[in-house]
């Protein structure tokens, strides 16, 4: 088949795929977006959708940061279906050293001009009044959001579209690299650069990729408005999303629009298959109601679990692959890749179309982290 | 025939006979049990607790399966949210 040339083609119609999809068609780039299955499929459709600044270091807080300002720019354009709610964090502490962390978190964030406010018990219980009694306070993050990933990357799409694009849904990809991508069906696309966005199966796409699936349970509430008013964190979080080996559950609950509650969260490595796994989800479930024990008077609906993109550094991969320069990787974002994926795709079209990019760039760039040996 | 019991549904109070579900007092009372998320009044369907249209606040337990639950002396239900 001819004529499908494209300036450039996205892989993966997720948030991330869409961002870049979207921020290219808008340079004027000719732009083909393939994805296997629908708009926001995998990890957009599995997560959150909490928009939230992080510290675990400067390089995730400049691209947090950086990503929830572009966030809140594009906030007057965003259709209600996308549901964004600036509704802020809550990091729950339950001791003095906890605490410890609460001040040393404020200290950080005032220090790079992101507002924050140190709650006391008496606040924290006014504030969350489900949580269970004798927390010993908490860090009120007002400037975080929560929002419908799988909305706001159709919306993402469907900008892209008007600036051009071309969506091809339901068409898997079997071969990617040097300028050429070619469908499960036989069909070719050439194109000047190739993104591959396929977040959790990016390395299925180019073996020697470094990430790794990292499976999550969630589970939804039917609607109780104002049973919780933030996204509410525990501190504790930090140790469970750090740990790199051990299955690891954490109390993460996010208030939808809907009086819906979203209650997380658990992370498990070498678990490839997307079944519920029942150990996992119920010390999830009694993680979150060691933190809010009235979640266990309310109906849960529905249950399902996720990939999250891993890489060996907890940051994502964002430029060109080793070895093939029109290759450009944008994924391994993990838990994060709704927050940063606009500011992924600024910075990935910052190097294609060789713009100063905002952040510096390198510690993003694939090249800094070894390449996995592609097994035969 | 059982005793009758009196149960508040939307703040009337209302004689019901003994052993029967909120879902009966719902609808002796004429209410519907819920709204739906577009507003529709929904009611019992399939009456044995699997398809959750039932569904009405109970001592203010949101969300509650009406046809499942007996009703006591003195119960309070809401159909109103």
């Amino acid at each position: 088949m001819s004529g499908l040339t494209y300036d450039v083609v996205v892989v993966g119609a997720g948030i991330v795929g869409a961002a870049c999809a979207e921020e290219c068609a808008r340079q004027g780039l000719r732009v083909a977006i393939i994805d296997r299955d629908v708009i926001g499929g995998g990890a957009t459709a599995a997560g959150m959708g909490h928009i939230v600044v992080m510290d675990d270091s400067e390089a995730q807080f400049a691209l947090t940061r950086y990503s929830q300002q572009l966030w809140q720019q594009l906030r007057q354009e965003l259709p209600a279906d996308v549901e964004y709610e600036p509704c802020g964090t809550i990091w729950v502490a339950t001791d003095e050293e906890e605490m410890a962390e609460v001040r040393r978190k404020q200290n950080y964030y005032a220090q790079r001009g992101v507002p924050t406010e140190v709650l006391d018990p008496q606040t924290l219980e006014r504030l969350e009044p489900n949580l269970r009694k004798g927390m010993a306070g908490g860090l009120l993050v007002p400037e975080d959001v929560v929002l419908y990933p799988p909305c706001a990357a159709r919306f993402l799409i469907e900008r892209a579209q008007g600036a051009g694009a071309k969506l091809h849904l339901g068409s898997s990809v079997s071969q990617i690299g040097n300028g050429l991508v070619r469908l499960a069906d036989g069909t070719e696309f050439s194109a000047a650069a190739i993104i591959n966005a396929a977040g959790a199966w990016a390395s299925a796409l180019n073996p020697g990729v470094n990430v790794k699936k990292r499976k999550g349970h969630l589970a939804i509430t039917d609607r109780y408005p104002g049973f919780i008013r933030h996204q509410l964190v525990e501190l504790g979080y930090l140790k469970s999303a750090h740990s790199t080996s051990a299955d690891s559950v954490a109390f993460n609950v996010q208030p939808r629009k809907t009086g819906q509650i979203l209650v997380g969260s658990s992370r498990q490595y070498g678990a490839e298959h997307g079944e519920v796994d029942t150990g996992v989800l119920t010390r999830m479930l009694q993680r979150a109601q060691e933190y809010m024990p009235r979640l266990a008077e309310l109906s849960t609906i529905r249950v399902w679990t996720g990939f999250r993109a891993a890489t060996p550094d907890k940051l994502p991969l964002i430029g060109p692959c080793l070895g093939d320069p029109a290759l450009f990787l944008a994924t391994g974002h993990e838990g994060l890749g709704i927050t940063t994926s606009l500011a992924t795709a600024r910075l990935l079209v910052d190097q294609i179309a060789g713009r100063n990019p905002a952040i510096p760039i390198e510690p993003y760039l694939p090249s800094r982290v070894p390449a996995e040996h592609a097994y035969a | 025939m059982p005793e009758p019991i009196t149960v508040t549904v939307n703040g009337t109070s209302l004689a019901v006979p003994g052993g029967a579900t909120v879902a009966v007092a719902i609808v002796l009372a004429g209410a519907a049990c819920r709204k739906s998320v577009t507003g529709e009044t929904r009611g019992p369907l399939c009456g044995m607790g699997i398809c959750y249209e039932c569904r009405a606040v109970i001592n203010g337990q949101l969300h509650c399966r009406s046809c499942q639950i007996i009703c006591q002396p003195g119960m309070e239900v809401r159909t109103d949210e």
